[in-house]
């Protein structure tokens, strides 16, 4: 219960600090908080966004998924191999889909059925698939896609200014957060990342639940391997590298507990959009891209030490309390 | 745990020397593969066994086997650092700027600045783990970013150049010593120094101790929090050390100098047998491992195979060698319980 209450204390603040950003961007230029600006600043985080959805879930079963960006730059290269070999479209997504379901399940495979730590799995398929990426496409771009699809990419809903991608993200964050917080799979989920032990003596299939979040992974990666292409309208085998750092970072900033059994779907999509508004704000007064690395890493690190530090003060000054107290019932008696 | 304590004398006391006999085959068959790589290639092309080339792929080797020695100190301690390869960067590119503002400034200068940065960058992380209880996952990921961002604010878009840096500091880098270059001569003394630390000295042993089971660790009354830091400050100060030599080798620098580089140091180290669970491995191994990667990367170099391969061949070797490493653990505690047993 207390658990509970402190969680949704996180998320709150996330969200406080969502509106903050969004009055400080106001503040640094009139441009900011216009329909336009918030449809572009939005649009760039889409595929960490998606990708954070999946992250969400292995965090909460105590796992982690490195990969999920080479994923993303695998499928993109793929789909411009394959475009460019004239497959047609509709056929060529649905390899693509394969193809980050199969490297997701490979994952899964080596983390349920061998035992190893998805960290270090998913350090050596981050190396692979980004390898397969540039083994599909090498150094070349694919840039010709046709327009119906790459206006799904950089269009917006007919009648309103919320890009296409982030519409796809806001109804997939619904469908995830249905599933972790109002059916048994989802219990199931916490129970796992909170004691693995118990809950496979509770009679949870521990390795089938992790296996099918790595396949989920892979393919939300792929998803977002072909938002990008799409939105970009380009394929290139070196898309989106670096980006599991950022899905990361969004999702612990968003109260998930790297150690597992805690977070929420809430907390994180706060977060990604934190981390993504904060972002478009000093972009806006030209800090360069590169730079902002070092706002996420502080919001990184600063989500895990700032509630570690209260809660150490917290227990500090209930102990002092408690000293206090048994002072006086000494007294009493 | 049952099996355990039911142990009979004899099994315990095969007990280490299984462990060790086990990694001394890891190291074994690590030397044969990389025998087996160098000869084949040679085989191919026999211009890849000449000296130049040779010269090459240990000067290549020779920077991340540095990196390796501090990544393999708290890798055994069961952490790990992912911001060395920012920190390599970050010290490259801030000595090559004091080398430009004073272009006389000595060789061991250079050294120390590199050092005292690195260490001060590692402590950063240290106190993160040690004192803020950060996962030193989360923590260093945090850093990673944050020191590439610090870089790249202050190179602006400038890059270092070999023409702005004082020929004597280059030379040291393109120099050598009885034909072996003085950068490979360098890293192999302080591998073989901390390898004789961490096999036979207390504090050394303490890094096994902490990785192995850290709760026992604190009940032996060794001091957790300060191995922790001084671990993570010494993988800095190493780190550091490496941006400087990354400098004199390549002479050139950018803000993206070294990124990519924490990786390869973990897939070295891994591959050479350091476990990520702490408590295991060596920096003969780890060092071999090195090799081994470089080697493997030279190799398809020479076979013109396109680069491209590299990084999938490499993520390729570092699930393998896990994959090795825990089927052989499970077999042998398969092996041991039954003994225990019988």
């Amino acid at each position: 219960m207390k658990n509970i209450r402190s969680l949704m204390g996180w998320e709150a603040t996330i969200l406080l600090l969502v509106v903050l950003a969004l009055l400080a961007g106001a503040l640094l230029s009139p441009d900011f908080l216009t329909a336009p600006n918030l449809s572009f600043l939005t649009a760039n985080f889409s595929e960490v966004a998606l990708m954070a959805l999946t992250m969400t879930l292995l965090v909460i079963v105590a796992e982690i998924d490195l990969s999920v960006a080479s994923i993303l730059g695998m499928c993109s290269s793929l789909l411009g191999v394959l475009w460019s070999a004239h497959v047609p479209m509709p056929l060529a997504l649905l390899l693509v889909f394969l193809a980050g379901g199969l490297a997701g399940l490979f994952n899964g495979l080596l983390v349920t059925r061998l035992g190893l730590p998805s960290l270090a799995v998913t350090i050596g398929t981050l190396a692979l698939y980004r390898g397969l990426a540039y083994a599909f496409l090498g150094d070349r771009a694919v840039a010709d896609f046709p327009a119906v699809y790459t206006n799904l990419g950089f269009g917006s809903v007919p009648g309103t200014q919320i890009p296409i991608p982030i519409a796809l993200f806001l109804v997939l964050a619904v469908v995830v957060a249905t599933l972790l917080h109002a059916t048994s799979f989802g219990r199931g989920l916490y129970a796992i990342g909170a004691n693995e032990v118990a809950a496979r003596f509770a009679g949870l299939r521990v390795e089938r639940v992790k296996l099918t979040l790595f396949v989920m992974s892979g393919l939300m990666s792929a998803l977002a391997g072909i938002v990008y292409t799409f939105r970009f309208s380009s394929a290139r085998a070196d898309n989106a590298s670096g980006f599991e750092l950022g899905v990361i970072a969004a999702v612990l900033l968003g109260g998930v507990s790297i150690f597992g059994g805690r977070g929420s779907v809430v907390g994180a999509v706060a977060a990604v959009f934190l981390i993504g508004i904060i972002n478009g704000a000093l972009t806006i007064v030209d800090v360069p891209n590169e730079v902002l690395t070092v706002v996420t890493g502080l919001l990184l690190i600063g989500s895990v030490l700032v509630p570690n530090l209260l809660a150490r003060f917290r227990a500090g000054r209930e102990r002092r309390s408690r000293a206090t107290q048994g002072g006086e019932s000494g007294v009493s008696t | 745990m049952t099996a355990g304590r039911q142990a009979t004398p004899e099994a315990l006391a095969a007990r280490p020397n299984l462990v060790s006999q086990l990694l001394k085959a890891r190291e074994i068959s690590l030397v044969v593969i990389l025998l087996v790589v160098l000869l084949g290639t040679a085989a191919i092309n026999p211009r890849f066994m000449s000296v130049g080339s040779l010269r090459d792929l240990l000067l290549n080797v020779a920077i991340i086997s540095l990196v390796v020695v501090g990544q393999t100190m708290v890798l055994l301690m069961k952490h790990v650092d992912l911001s060395v390869g920012s920190v390599v960067g970050l010290s490259a590119f801030l000595t090559g700027s004091l080398f430009i503002a004073h272009p006389g400034m000595p060789l061991p200068l250079a050294v120390l600045f590199g050092l005292g940065l690195g260490a001060t960058l590692g402590a950063i992380n240290g106190l993160l783990v040690a004192y803020g209880k950060v996962p030193a996952l989360v923590a260093t990921l945090g850093t990673l970013y944050v020191f590439r961002g610090v870089t790249y604010a202050v190179v602006h878009g400038g890059q270092i150049n070999a023409g702005n840096l004082p020929p004597s500091f280059l030379s040291f880098a393109t120099g050598s010593l009885l034909g072996v270059p003085n950068l490979v001569l360098l890293v192999l003394v302080v591998m073989v120094g901390f390898g004789i630390y961490l096999k036979s000295y207390r504090g050394g042993r303490e890094y096994y101790a902490v990785g192995s089971n850290s709760e026992a660790a604190v009940l032996a009354g060794i001091n957790v929090t300060r191995r922790t830091m001084t671990g993570f400050a010494l993988s800095g100060a190493i780190a550091g050390l490496a941006g400087v030599l990354y400098l004199a080798r390549y002479g050139t620098v950018d803000a993206s100098a070294g990124s990519g580089l924490e990786l390869q140091v973990i897939a070295a180290a891994v591959v050479g047998g350091v476990s990520i669970n702490g408590g295991v491995g060596s920096l003969l191994g780890a060092g071999i491992g090195a090799l081994l990667l470089g080697t493997m990367g030279s190799a398809l170099v020479t076979l013109r195979a396109p680069a491209f391969y590299q990084q999938a061949i490499q993520g390729a070797l570092l699930l393998l060698a896990i994959s090795i490493d825990i089927v052989v653990a499970r077999r042998t505690a398969k092996q041991l319980q039954q003994r225990s047993r019988g």
